[in-house]
């Protein structure tokens, strides 16, 4: 199959300063990409040069197996809902929508059946003949992925459409969206910063930082087994446990030991072998520690930690200890009898572990 | 190509406007210049005499009255309109219920040109039926205010009219630094019991410095390039007592014949006004765009 | 005065009288100001509907005894100028034939060099927006000469087209800053979902940005027909009997030596070449407002 979205080798600098770099990202039809990182680090810049808003400085872009890579915004067969959602003011709801099959010289009739379906279809009807500022966030945001719907184009492409709104109507919105994915059988591609938005709707994650693609996948293998210490920290909240530890080779596995300020060392073995460095970042999920008892399997491994603190936080409740230097989450349930300053017995799932490299903070397993 | 053609557009519409503003703005400032260095009388001539304009400049009686002029016109009119517009904006700031008309009122002669000020103002301190004739009617025999026709006291009378003119405006400027200023601040001040002109001149006036500098680029600005006032006023006179640069200037270049003189006296002109401009507007661009 | 005032009395509720005295003397000075900024007005209005021989005999403020319009009359259509006493009026057309298309002009380029430089970000833009706005601050002395030269050269000399050229060139700078200013507050995420849209340059410019321009629009129209309407050096530079703007022509009828001086005369002449003005003042002055302290404060 021909990917639907073909990024290689994509440079972008502004004079000396280099905004993207070495960007290779392809995509499938029904594809759901989105794009994830800090601010600064590029996506909005890479959504941009994907639609031919920024010229870019090297490497090519193809969509639909046509290379774009010097055709203008228009010819390119995108739609694109914006963060401000940049509705233009002096036109009515109506006029926003049809305004590009209006430039495109499309005629009146089909303008105003198009305009009825995605009315519909997005239920902004009764607002038509209104202004933008006339209407509240959330009808906005309906408004601008209308004005994208009625193209009907190849790629739809999204800068942070959530971020005005406010936190309910942004969880709300996300499902919109991602029906709409799963009802146009559509490919988008959508930049947040928001790392939950890019699990609940990618279908393929890119986790960027400093114009440099970080790793690319699923989300279940972003989650699962980042490919560095700044996804593996960025992917996840609350964020993955990385403690400082040193393993060593045994008979049947390894033996990884962490440091603890006060007492002895825990001690754990894991059956997995592996070939590793003397020091490691030993990364777990909160998830993948509980309390003994409640986690089984043959690489689960229990330890006694002293417990600083306890959060309760409704389905869950979360306890915090200092291992290896930090401060240590783990995910319990929210029935548990830990108390803050007693000790707690933890069993740490040694399946799930991700190992990096101190140094370059790569991922060794 | 077509893409890159799409991509100059902006580029081709920007340059016409570009383009006449190097000409008729820097390339017109050059060619002056140029002509300031060269011995030109009532037609340019282009070879270089170094600074022989300059030097005649300072040798002329009638240049040395409109320096002094300049400054002393500059440093009243630019203290007298701050320190009245300041007040009426601090007058106007104490919740008057008239204060739209109050406002309209002291901005209007801003909506006027000069030579309708010095007109207007020209007829008023006339000595023969002006003032002088008003207070003399009342029974003050002795009175006496012939101020344009005084060559000493020709220049007050532009910088009355002066300021009556640019007051309001500044006026304007400090009654919206004063209506700028955070609200929460002076609730603060209030419970704090700090007395209302200690808010004034601790925490609202301090707050203003960059108006205060704007009314000031502004003022300067306008008194270098008076010269309608003058002209309608008091026409230069008596004599060139209320000469200014840019009358001297003007002289020069229409009615002497020394286009010389006149693009010299032009060019210190220019010099004065960038001395005081330049620096506010660099700091205000670097401020915008770093 | 009475916040300003040093006295302790304004700080307790005890001393209520001494507040009211003090909201008094604010009043009064507040009053004695707006009499110093109307007298001159009353006295010009006045002034033009007396006779002269009323003026001679009676005092400047005095209100006239015998109201008569002869002044008006002369002024609009008989006073000299010169050596021609046509009054005010065909120079007073001049000014309108000027600063119509001057305005409209000037307004215009304005509008497209703001909306490139603030939208079309390209290099060197901030460079051309800085050189345009120093272009605003130069005393014109220092362009008179050569500008006088080159409409000569364009066969523009003397004619109201070089007049117009001129205050077109030198009101660039101006137009340009304020909708620069205005449009810098547009998200560029509207020029980028047009261009997503299909739409061109223009097509932007027409249908998204001139739409919404409405206020700056009035803005700069009126800042720029206040500075073209008022203007005196360009129109005594640049001009010659018969096509001289009103400002010029006023100043002639004033100070020509020809004949008795006719303050009424001169009084009616001096508010006609101000009515315009003052009229959009009255009418539109918060944009007037606005106008003056944006063209003066923001860089």
């Amino acid at each position: 199959m021909i990917p639907i979205l073909d990024i290689r080798n994509l440079n972008k600098n502004y004079g000396a300063v280099e905004i993207l770099k070495e960007v290779n990202v392809a995509i499938d039809p029904g594809d759901f990409l989105v794009l994830v990182g800090p601010s600064g680090c590029g996506k909005s810049t890479l959504l941009n040069c994907i639609a031919g808003l920024e010229p870019i400085s090297g490497g090519s872009i193809s969509i639909g197996g046509r290379d774009m890579t010097q055709v203008s915004p228009k010819d390119r067969d995108i739609a694109m809902v914006f963060q401000s959602y940049a509705l233009y003011p002096t036109m009515t709801v109506a006029k926003n929508i049809t305004f590009g099959m209006k430039v495109r010289g499309i005629d009146a009739a089909t303008q105003a059946r198009k305009l009825a379906e995605v009315a519909q279809q997005l239920q902004i009807e009764p607002l038509l003949d209104r202004r933008p500022g006339q209407l509240s966030g959330g009808q906005r945001q309906r408004v601008a992925m209308g004005r994208a719907l009625v193209r009907d184009p190849k790629l739809f492409l999204f800068d942070e459409p959530l971020s005005n709104l406010d936190a309910k109507l942004r969880v709300s919105m996300r499902s919109e969206i991602k029906k709409l994915h799963q009802n146009l059988g559509a490919t988008m591609v959508y930049v947040t910063h928001d790392q939950i938005e890019a699990m609940t709707l990618a279908t393929k994650i890119v986790v960027m930082k400093g114009g440099v693609v970080q790793q690319i996948g699923t989300p279940a293998e972003i989650y699962n087994h980042p490919a560095n210490l700044f996804v593996a920290d960025f992917m996840g909240s609350p964020a993955m446990n990385l403690i400082p530890a040193r393993t060593q080779a045994i008979a049947d596995g390894i033996q990884i030991e962490i440091a603890r300020t006060e007492g002895a060392p825990i001690v754990l073995q894991s059956p997995l072998v592996q070939d590793l460095p003397q020091d490691v970042i030993l990364g777990l999920r909160p998830e993948d520690i509980a309390e003994t008892g409640f986690r089984s399997g043959a690489a689960v491994q229990s330890a006694q930690c002293r417990i600083d603190l306890v959060e309760p936080a409704g389905a869950d409740t979360y306890v915090v200890s200092e291992l290896g230097g930090k401060q240590v989450t783990a995910r319990l349930h929210a029935e548990t009898k830990a108390q803050p300053g007693a000790m707690l017995d933890l069993a740490f799932d040694l399946a799930k572990v991700s190992f990096f490299a101190p140094d370059t903070g790569e991922r060794l397993n | 190509m077509r893409a890159w053609l799409e991509r100059q557009i902006p580029k081709m519409v920007l340059a016409p406007s570009f383009v006449a503003i190097l000409i008729f703005v820097y390339g017109f400032i050059g060619w002056t210049a140029w002509i300031s260095l060269t011995r030109s009388k009532l037609l340019p001539k282009y070879d270089l005499h170094g600074l022989i304009q300059y030097k005649r400049l300072l040798a002329a009686p009638r240049w040395d009255t409109a320096m002094d002029n300049l400054l002393l016109f500059g440093a009243l009119f630019i203290c007298i309109a701050m320190a009245l517009g300041l007040l009426l904006a601090i007058l106007l700031d104490q919740r008057i219920r008239v204060e739209g008309v109050l406002r309209t009122i002291y901005l209007y002669p801003m909506a006027l040109s000069m030579i309708v000020t010095g007109t207007a103002w020209k007829w008023i301190m006339n000595p023969g039926l002006g003032i002088e004739a008003m207070v003399r009617g009342w029974g003050f025999e002795s009175f006496r205010f012939n101020w344009v026709i005084d060559p000493e006291m020709a220049i007050y009378a532009v910088v009355i009219a002066a300021v009556w003119q640019a007051s309001g405006f500044v006026m304007a400027l400090f009654l919206a630094g004063l209506r700028s200023v955070d609200g929460e601040i002076i609730k603060a001040a209030q419970i704090d019991g700090i007395p209302g002109w200690r808010i004034y001149t601790a925490i609202i006036l301090p707050s203003m410095a960059p108006i205060f500098l704007s009314a000031f680029i502004v003022l300067a600005h306008l008194a270098i390039k008076s010269f309608d006032l003058v002209v309608a006023l008091t026409g230069g006179g008596p004599g060139y007592a209320t000469d200014l640069p840019a009358t001297y200037m003007y002289a020069m270049a229409f009615s002497r014949g020394d286009i010389g003189q006149a693009a010299s006296s032009a060019m210190v002109m220019m010099g004065v006004v960038f001395a005081i401009v330049v620096p506010y507007l660099y700091s205000e661009l670097r401020a915008k765009h770093v | 005065m009475s916040d300003l005032s040093p006295t302790p009395a304004t700080l307790s509720a005890q001393a209520r009288p001494g507040q009211i005295a003090l909201r008094w003397l604010l009043f009064s000075l507040l009053g004695l100001f707006a009499l110093f900024y109307l007298l001159p007005l009353f006295v010009m209005v006045t002034t033009s509907l007396k006779s002269l021989e009323e003026i001679r005999s009676g005092s400047l403020v005095a209100l006239p005894r015998e109201v008569t319009f002869d002044a008006w009359r002369s002024a609009w259509s008989g006073a000299c100028t010169g050596i021609q006493c046509e009054g005010l009026r065909p120079y007073f057309w001049n000014s309108v034939l000027l600063a119509v298309p001057a305005v409209l002009i000037s307004t215009f380029l304005g509008a497209a060099n703001g909306y490139i430089i603030a939208q079309w970000h390209f290099r060197g833009a901030n460079l051309i927006f800085s050189a345009m706005l120093f272009g605003c601050f130069i005393p014109f002395q220092v362009v008179l000469l050569p500008m006088a030269r080159m409409l000569g050269l364009m066969g523009l000399a003397g004619s109201i087209p070089g007049l117009i050229f001129a205050h077109v060139i030198y009101g660039i700078g101006f137009t340009t800053l304020f909708f620069r200013n205005f449009y810098v507050t547009i998200p560029s995420d509207l020029v980028k979902a047009a261009k997503v849209d299909g739409a061109g340059f223009f097509r932007i410019f027409w249908s998204i940005f001139l739409p919404l321009s409405l206020p700056i629009i009035v803005v700069t129209v009126i800042w720029q027909f206040t500075q073209i309407w008022n203007d005196f050096l360009f129109g005594v530079s640049f001009s010659q009997a018969g096509t001289q703007p009103v400002t010029v022509a006023l100043n002639n009828i004033v100070n020509s030596t020809t004949g008795v001086k006719e303050y009424n005369v001169d009084m009616a002449a001096a508010i006609i070449a101000g009515l315009p003005t003052l009229l959009v003042y009255v009418v539109a002055g918060k944009y007037f407002i606005r106008g003056l302290t944006a063209g003066s404060v923001k860089g």
